[in-house]
């Protein structure tokens, strides 16, 4: 039974999440110190820190998008083609503004291209929610069906080889040492700073964040409490889209080009950082910045496994053991509050 | 009153409990507890919802284990570590929801973990299953039938049958009535005393004390985690139960309505489902408490939800105080909510409340726009108008950012309620508001009813409570597979009628 107040808890639940990504760095400080202390340095170097935050933007911000759809009761497992689509729709709009002269590429151009991007997440997320709620088809079905098709249509349209442009400056976006510098991280990593706010805000404190933790916990209670349950569904998938959008247009700065072939498998990544941050695919229960903290605990154990020179099959059985380990934590916690 | 129970306090107990203690955490839910159960009696466990009922059966099931104290089966002391334990000590428990696996054969879920096989194969034990539904009486129950096709009464009946075939010696059943029929109720009982002349101890867990009169042979009183009283049924009557209960006298448990009814507010015109209800019309008045008494699947509850916008109907009309004339088939839960009906459910725990949301969140869900500007929340606003409506019902609770399924099930009703009250909606649909509650909170909420009668909330009662109906109710009508008999005040009924045509559908 829970005597804080409100303000306390609110506090230590922002601040769980890094516990868990403080004891991953420990752990592998720690180990890295016993076996490889050559490469103690190098873990330890604001460099690589820089490395680890700016590769974790592609998940991260899609982590934001999967978050409100998991909270909500739902499933996106669409969301590593919609990143592929997004990437390519992305890079196609910037040639169409290239047209002719590689240089004419300005300001307007890239943010046709941004919203291009955002557009074409939120018509697959549209396209989602809304199957699924009208014609009543687990979400997990309909996104299923969705990741192949939005492949599909990826590849087809970038004709199944990579998209390239003329040089501009979203490429520069997910650069680990930005121009100017004294922005210090890449700019993709501010603009994931300031989506997880923009989310965490919208979860916690506005009336739809209530109603996805409402539609997670009971969609029945939600009905009858007249929250209208299929517009905001669609909503919620539509949203997830927008941000599965921004994480493709990361993803083209990362490559410099628009790749269909892109992302392959990276729903389960994002799924991972979700339920590592304390989201519950049951429904009801998500934390934006868990996620964030989820997809930063990803990124820092391929990194730290590397300078442990661990190879890459076994970097990918610690990382199932970590999702395991830290799902069974969870439900441990949640029987241990149950019972008392 | 069951006829010629043979002097029972003679034989000694099967299974005795000794002063059991349990704690969560600083609060003790057990205090030095004590219970004997013997051979081929029905022993009553009567008490307030967080008396410690479920606790003390969790302890007996092996769930829980106690903090002290001791546990004794034919004078040798037991010691139930887990469930397999106390299933293998004969004890069996047969929970509120029902745990059979619905796409499983009877005869499959009967046996389950207790299969027999040859060389790995399974061995059919039809057999026994029939033999054993034979000795509850009940050979109309098929082995071979999928668990998931039979009604709830008929799957109960199944989850005795396994109890049979595992050899259990105590059986407890935990409010084992609460979503039957009174058929299903009369067939239940005929399997208890099937039970009861086989020798098997029954512990029958129940808030209705009418049914408590009729099945039990003793009972054991719980209040706040110590049994205070035990006695024989026959030596007893309800009202003295009840003030053993809750530990004061009842004065009236139903606060009769006192006020008058007012206009108009809502025409009911041609409510028709699919298949029920068929053709329902009726009035309400301002501050009018109307009830709707019915047996399970009469079709009261599709009425409301008809009314609310829940589920689709093929015809029907709603008229509103303000005019408004509403077509069922396209009204949703938020049209009727802004329309001023407001609805609760009879399932709280799966569509009443969002289970895993604060008493807070649950409280400003249906009218959040009450606290909240230009789409964000406020916070501060929301606590307050939950710990206002939360301290007006006497819910009981540490804070309000509680999950409610931390509550008991009365407090939990109360967070409906005051959710409701928050809404503040001018007709009140209460689909079984009293369902699996305490008594002391049955008696809030009756009450709370009436004082929104009084200050011009009108109120539709559905319940298959009869005497809460007649205690609390203006009027009353009764339904009968999906048609509405006339309505009449609670005072020109008498109980004949209203269970003549709530069974047969006559005057």
């Amino acid at each position: 039974m829970t005597t804080l107040s409100a303000p306390t808890t609110n506090w230590r639940s922002l601040l769980l999440p890094f516990i868990g990504l403080l004891f991953v760095f420990g752990l592998f400080t720690a180990l890295i110190a016993i076996f490889k202390p050559e490469n103690l340095d190098a873990f330890l170097s604001s460099k690589n820190a820089k490395t680890i935050i700016t590769q974790t933007v592609i998940v991260g911000v899609g982590a934001l998008g999967m978050t409100m759809v998991i909270t909500s009761g739902g499933i996106d497992l669409s969301a590593g083609s919609q990143i592929a689509l997004t990437s390519v729709a992305c890079a196609m709009t910037l040639n169409g503004f290239a047209d002719g002269d590689p240089a004419s590429i300005g300001a307007l151009g890239m943010t046709v291209a941004v919203f291009a991007a955002m557009a074409a997440g939120a018509a697959t997320g549209a396209f989602n929610g809304s199957v699924s709620c009208f014609l009543k088809i687990p979400p997990f079905i309909v996104t299923l069906g969705t990741m192949m098709i939005a492949r599909g249509v990826a590849e087809g349209i970038a004709k199944q080889s990579q998209v390239r442009t003329p040089d501009n400056t979203l490429q520069t976006f997910m650069l680990r040492n930005p121009e100017p510098e004294w922005l210090f991280f890449a700019p993709g990593v501010w603009i994931m700073i300031a989506l997880l706010v923009v989310v965490g805000v919208t979860m916690r404190y506005t009336i739809l964040g209530r109603y996805i933790y409402a539609l997670g916990s009971s969609e029945s209670t939600a009905r009858l409490c007249g929250i209208p349950v299929t517009k905001c569904r669609i909503l919620i998938y539509t949203l997830c889209g927008i941000l599965m959008g921004i994480s493709g247009v990361m993803s083209y700065a990362f490559l410099g080009s628009g790749d269909p072939t892109t992302a392959v498998a990276k729903e389960l990544d994002i799924i991972a950082a979700v339920v590592i941050g304390g989201g519950s695919l049951s429904g009801g229960q998500g934390s934006p910045i868990g996620s964030i903290a989820g997809a930063l605990i990803m990124t820092l154990l391929v990194s730290g496994c590397s300078m442990l020179n661990v190879e890459d099959y076994n970097q990918k059985i610690i990382i199932g053991l970590i999702i395991i380990g830290a799902v069974a934590v969870d439900m441990w916690k949640t029987r241990r509050q149950a019972a008392a | 009153m069951a006829e010629g129970i043979a002097a029972p306090a003679l034989q000694p107990p099967l299974l005795r409990l000794e002063s059991i203690t349990k704690s969560f955490g600083p609060v003790p839910a057990l205090r030095e507890v004590s219970l004997d159960i013997r051979a081929g009696e029905v022993l009553a466990l009567i008490g307030e919802n967080g008396a410690g009922k479920s606790t003390l059966m969790k302890v007996l099931s092996g769930a829980h284990r106690p903090d002290g104290g001791s546990v004794e089966m034919n004078g040798h002391p037991l010691a139930l570590s887990g469930p397999l334990a106390a299933r293998k000590a004969g004890i069996a428990m047969i929970y509120q929801e029902l745990t059979l696996a619905p796409h499983l054969t009877v005869e499959e879920n009967v046996t389950l973990g207790l299969e027999e096989g040859r060389c790995g194969f399974l061995q059919s034990q039809g057999a026994k299953v029939s033999a054993a539904l034979a000795l509850l009486g009940r050979e109309d129950i098929s082995p071979r039938q999928k668990a998931g096709s039979l009604t709830i009464a008929r799957q109960q009946v199944v989850e005795i049958a396994r109890a049979i075939v595992s050899n259990a010696r105590v059986v407890i059943m935990d409010e084992p009535t609460s979503s039957l029929s009174k058929e299903d109720k009369e067939a239940l009982f005929r399997v208890i005393r099937k039970l009861r002349e086989e020798g098997i101890a029954v512990v029958y867990i129940s808030h209705f004390l009418e049914e408590v009169n009729e099945i039990a042979d003793r009972y054991t009183i719980l209040r706040d985690g110590e049994s205070v009283c035990e006695g024989v049924i026959a030596d007893s009557t309800p009202e003295s139960l009840v003030e053993q209960m809750i530990g004061r006298k009842l004065d009236d448990m139903y606060p009769h309505p006192s006020h008058q009814i007012g206009e108009t507010v809502l025409t009911v015109q041609g409510v028709e489902g699919s298949p029920l209800p068929r053709g329902i019309s009726f009035d309400l008045g301002r501050g009018e408490i109307f009830g709707i008494f019915g047996l399970v699947g009469a079709g009261r509850t599709e009425l409301a939800r008809a009314i609310f916008g829940l589920d689709s109907v093929k015809a029907g009309v709603i008229e509103l105080a303000s005019g408004a004339r509403i077509t069922l088939a396209g009204l949703t839960p938020l049209g009727a909510l802004q329309g001023g009906l407001d609805y609760l459910s009879e399932n709280r725990k799966d569509e009443g409340l969002a289970q895993n949301l604060s008493i807070t969140e649950n409280t400003t869900l249906s009218a959040i726009r009450k606290t909240s500007r230009f789409g964000f929340l406020n916070m501060n606003a929301e606590q307050a108008a939950a710990d206002n409506c939360t301290k007006k019902l006497g819910v009981r609770c540490a804070n309000t950012n509680q999950p409610v399924n931390a509550l008991s099930g009365g407090n939990q009703q109360k967070v409906v309620l005051a959710r409701m009250i928050h809404h503040d909606s001018d007709i009140f649909l209460m689909d079984e508001p009293t369902r699996g509650i305490d008594v002391g909170s049955k008696h809030e909420i009756y009450e709370l009813i009436q004082s929104l009668a009084a200050s011009g909330k009108s109120v539709i009662m559905i319940s298959s409570y009869l005497p809460e109906l007649i205690g609390t109710c203006h009027s009353l009508a009764v339904m009968h597979r999906g048609i509405l008999s006339g309505k009449r005040g609670a005072n020109d009924w008498n109980e004949r009628e209203i269970m003549l045509y709530a069974t047969t559908g006559k005057n």
